[in-house]
C-alpha cells in the first residue's frame, strides 16, 4: 500500500490540453472517486497514474516515487477496465494468476493466493471455466480477483461496474467498499455515476473540462458545492438554479429574472444588485407549507419514484423540481405554496462561484 | 403457416448446392480425366464416369516423371514463403494497427502502390537484380520474390485482425507485469490465431499456385516447382491429359491438407467473452 501524489499534472494531446495543472494528494489506504462527465479528463488521469499514458508535464509519485519514466509493470499497481479484459484464451484461475506467473512466483504460493482470492470474490466453482462461459457479474469478480492477488501499492478502478445492470452494479458496489474495507487498499476509481461517487469515495474528487472542480467528502461536495458545476453534478434529482439578482438591505433578498422575489440570508461577498445564481435541492424544497412566507408554485408534473415523489414545479417560466416523501402529493395539481428555506440556499456569484 | 419457411429453406439449400456444384465441378473433370485410360480420352465422348477407370496415370507420374521433385520443391517453396511472410506481416501488422510513428501514412500508402502493379511488368527487373545475386534458378530466389509480393497483402490482412483485439487486453497484460512484447506473445498472439491461419492458408496458396515468376527465375527440372512442372506433360505435338490432370490431383493434396489443420482456426472466433458481457 502507499500514498500516490499527483503535483502540477498537464496532458495534451497534440495542441489540445485535457488535463490542466492537477494536483492531488492521495493517502495511504485511501478510497478517492473521481467523477465527471463524459471527455472531463478523469480516465486520462487514471491511466497516467498506470502508465498507460504519457505525462505532457508535471509529476507523478507513487509511495514518494517518481514514476512518470517508468512502464506499467514497473509501478506495482493493479487496474480493473470497463471492459473488464480478461484474457479469453486463459481459463478464470490462469487470468487471476497471470501477474503472479509472470513473476515467477512459487507454484504453491500462486495456488493458495488464487485460491484465497477466489473464496473471497465467490469464483471458487468457476475457477477453470473461461471467460466466456461467464456472466457479466462474475467477469466483473475475475477482474477484481485478478488485482487483488498481487497485493498491489494502489488499485485503480475505470468505471468498473458501467457495463453491468442497475441491480448488480448496487451489489458489486457494495462489494467493492466492503473489499476496500478488508484490504485498506490505496484506491482510485473513476466514474461518471455521482451515487457511486458518493457511496465510495472517502474523497471525491469532482472534474470538468480538465479541470479539477473541487476536492472534499463526499458530504462536503453535497453540502457546499464549490461552484455551478459541482452543484449541479452531484445530487439527484440535480439542484435547481435560478438566475437573478441579489439584494441586499433590510430584507436580503434574490429577485429571479421571472420577478420572483425569494427572502435570503444575508451574503457580504455579493453587493447589491450582484447578479447570481440561486441554487435549492429537490429535498429542501418545502411544500404545502402554511408558512407566511410561501410562495405560489404551479405544479406541472408528478414523478412517484416508489421511494418518494418528484414533483415539477415552475414560478412563471422557471422551472424547478421538489422531492417529497408525502405521499398525499400524487395528487398534486394546480398551484400549491411553496417555500425556499433560506438556511438551505446556495448563493454562486456570476462567475459561477460559491460565495 | 409452415409450408412457406420450409419452401424457402429447400430453395435456399438448393441454392447453395448449386453453387457448391458449379465451384466444384473443375476438380471433379479433374479427378475424372486423371482416371480415364488414354483410350478412352477421346473415344467415349463427354461421359461423367468413364467406362473403365484405372490408377495408371498416377503410378506413371509418380515412378517415371520428375513430378515428387516439382511437389518437393514447391512444398519448401510455399512452405516457407508462408511461415517467414506471416511472422513478418503479424510484427508489422501489429506496428500498423497499435503503434503511432511517423511516416505511417506513407508506409501504408507505399505498401498499396507495390499492390498496384501487373507483375509481368517486374519480371525483367527482378530477374536483373536476382542473376548477379546468383538467386536465379534457386528456391531460395523463388522464396525471396514470393515473400516481398505477399507481405503487404499479409500485412493488411493481420493489421485487421490485430484492430479487432481490444486495446484494453494489452494494457491489462502490461499492468499485470509483462513488456508490450511479452503481452504480444502470451495474449494478443493466441488471440490472433484465426488471423493468422488465414494468412498462412492465403499466402501458402498463392505461392503454391504461382506461375509466372517461377516459370521466368527456374530453368531446368531439378529446381522447378509443380506447376512450371505441370507444363512438361505439354509436348510440341500434344498434351498428357491424364497425366497432367493425375499430377494435379496429387498437388491438390498438401493444399487441401492444410486447410484442413488451418480450418479450426478459421471458423472459430476466439475473442469471444474478451471483454463486455
Amino acid at each position: 500500500m502507499a500514498s500516490i501524489d499527483i503535483a502540477n499534472i498537464r496532458k495534451s494531446y497534440g495542441i489540445h490540453p485535457v488535463l490542466h495543472d492537477v494536483d492531488l494528494k492521495i493517502g495511504d489506504g485511501e478510497f478517492v472517486v473521481l467523477v465527471g462527465p463524459s471527455g472531463c479528463g478523469k480516465s486520462t488521469l487514471l491511466r497516467m497514474i498506470a502508465g498507460l499514458e504519457s505525462v505532457t508535464s508535471g509529476e507523478i509519485r507513487i509511495a514518494g516515487k517518481r514514476v512518470n519514466e517508468l512502464a506499467p509493470k514497473d509501478r506495482d499497481i493493479a487496474m480493473v477496465f470497463q471492459s473488464y479484459a480478461l484474457y479469453p484464451h486463459m481459463s478464470v484461475a490462469n487470468n487471476m494468476s497471470y501477474s503472479l506467473r509472470l513473476r515467477k512466483v512459487a507454484k504453491e504460493k500462486i495456488a493458495s493466493v488464487v485460491s484465497g482470492a477466489a473464496s473471497k470474490l465467490g469464483l471458487d466453482p468457476l475457477l477453470e471455466r473461461r471467460p466466456r462461459a461467464l456472466s457479466g457479474g462474475q467477469r466483473q469478480r475475475v477482474a477484481m480477483g485478478r488485482a487483488i492477488v498481487r497485493e498491489p501499492k494502489a488499485f485503480l478502478f475505470d468505471e468498473p461496474l458501467s457495463n453491468l445492470d442497475a441491480r448488480l452494479r448496487e451489489q458489486m458496489r457494495a462489494e467493492i467498499k466492503k473489499l476496500h474495507k478488508d484490504l485498506g487498499a490505496t484506491s482510485i476509481y473513476v466514474t461518471h455515476d455521482q451515487i457511486e461517487a458518493m457511496t465510495l469515495a472517502d474523497r471525491i474528487v469532482a472534474m470538468n473540462g480538465g479541470f479539477v472542480q473541487q476536492v472534499g467528502s463526499p458530504l462536503d461536495l453535497y453540502d457546499r458545492p464549490a461552484n455551478l458545476f459541482v452543484a449541479g453534478f452531484i445530487g439527484s434529482p440535480g439542484m435547481n438554479f435560478f438566475e437573478g439578482t441579489y439584494r441586499n438591505g433590510q430584507s436580503p433578498r434574490f429577485e429571479t429574472k421571472g420577478g420572483v422575489t425569494i427572502p435570503a440570508q444575508v451574503h457580504a461577498e455579493l453587493a447589491d444588485g450582484a447578479s447570481a445564481t440561486l441554487g435549492i435541492r429537490p429535498e429542501h424544497v418545502e411544500i404545502g407549507t402554511t408558512a407566511p412566507d410561501a410562495l405560489k408554485a404551479t405544479v406541472d408534473l408528478v414523478e412517484p419514484t416508489g421511494f418518494g415523489i418528484i414533483l415539477h414545479l415552475s414560478f412563471g417560466k422557471a422551472i424547478f423540481k421538489a422531492f417529497t416523501n408525502d405521499r398525499a402529493f400524487l395528487k398534486a395539481s394546480g398551484e400549491i405554496p411553496v417555500r425556499l428555506p433560506p438556511e438551505r440556499l446556495h448563493f454562486f456569484d456570476a462567475d459561477g462561484n460559491r460565495v | 403457416m409452415r409450408a412457406k419457411p420450409i419452401l424457402l429453406m429447400t430453395a435456399h439449400r438448393l441454392a447453395i448446392l448449386a453453387y457448391i456444384a458449379f465451384a466444384l465441378f473443375p476438380l471433379y473433370w479433374l479427378l475424372k480425366v486423371a482416371v480415364t485410360p488414354n483410350d478412352l480420352l477421346y473415344s467415349e465422348g463427354i461421359r461423367l464416369w468413364p467406362s473403365r477407370a484405372t490408377l495408371d496415370h498416377f503410378d506413371f507420374v509418380l515412378r517415371h516423371s520428375a513430378f515428387p521433385t516439382f511437389f518437393k520443391n514447391s512444398l519448401i517453396v510455399s512452405g516457407s514463403t508462408a511461415v517467414i511472410v506471416t511472422i513478418l506481416a503479424s510484427l508489422s501488422g501489429y506496428a500498423l494497427s497499435r503503434f503511432n510513428f511517423r511516416g505511417k501514412y506513407w508506409l501504408v500508402a507505399l505498401m498499396l502502390l507495390t499492390q498496384m502493379f501487373p507483375l509481368v511488368m517486374l519480371v525483367a527487373p527482378i530477374f536483373k537484380i536476382l542473376s548477379p545475386l546468383g538467386l536465379t534458378n534457386s528456391l531460395t530466389g523463388l522464396v525471396i520474390v514470393y515473400t516481398a509480393f505477399n507481405v503487404p497483402f499479409a500485412t493488411f490482412l493481420m493489421q485487421s485482425f490485430f484492430d479487432g483485439i481490444p486495446k484494453d487486453l494489452e494494457e491489462a497484460a502490461m499492468i499485470d507485469g509483462a513488456t508490450q512484447f511479452v503481452a504480444f506473445r502470451q495474449i494478443i498472439l493466441p488471440l490472433t490465431l484465426p488471423g493468422i491461419a488465414a494468412t498462412l492458408g492465403f499466402v501458402f496458396t498463392a505461392a503454391w499456385s504461382e506461375l509466372l515468376f517461377s516459370l521466368m527465375l527456374i530453368s531446368g527440372n531439378d529446381q522447378a516447382t509443380f506447376p512450371v512442372g505441370l507444363l512438361s506433360f505439354v509436348s510440341k505435338f500434344s498434351v498428357d491429359f491424364g497425366q497432367m490432370m493425375a499430377a494435379g490431383v496429387l498437388a491438390l493434396i498438401p493444399a487441401c491438407l492444410f486447410f484442413l489443420l488451418i480450418q479450426r482456426y478459421l471458423v472459430q472466433g476466439l475473442t469471444a467473452g474478451a471483454v463486455k458481457g
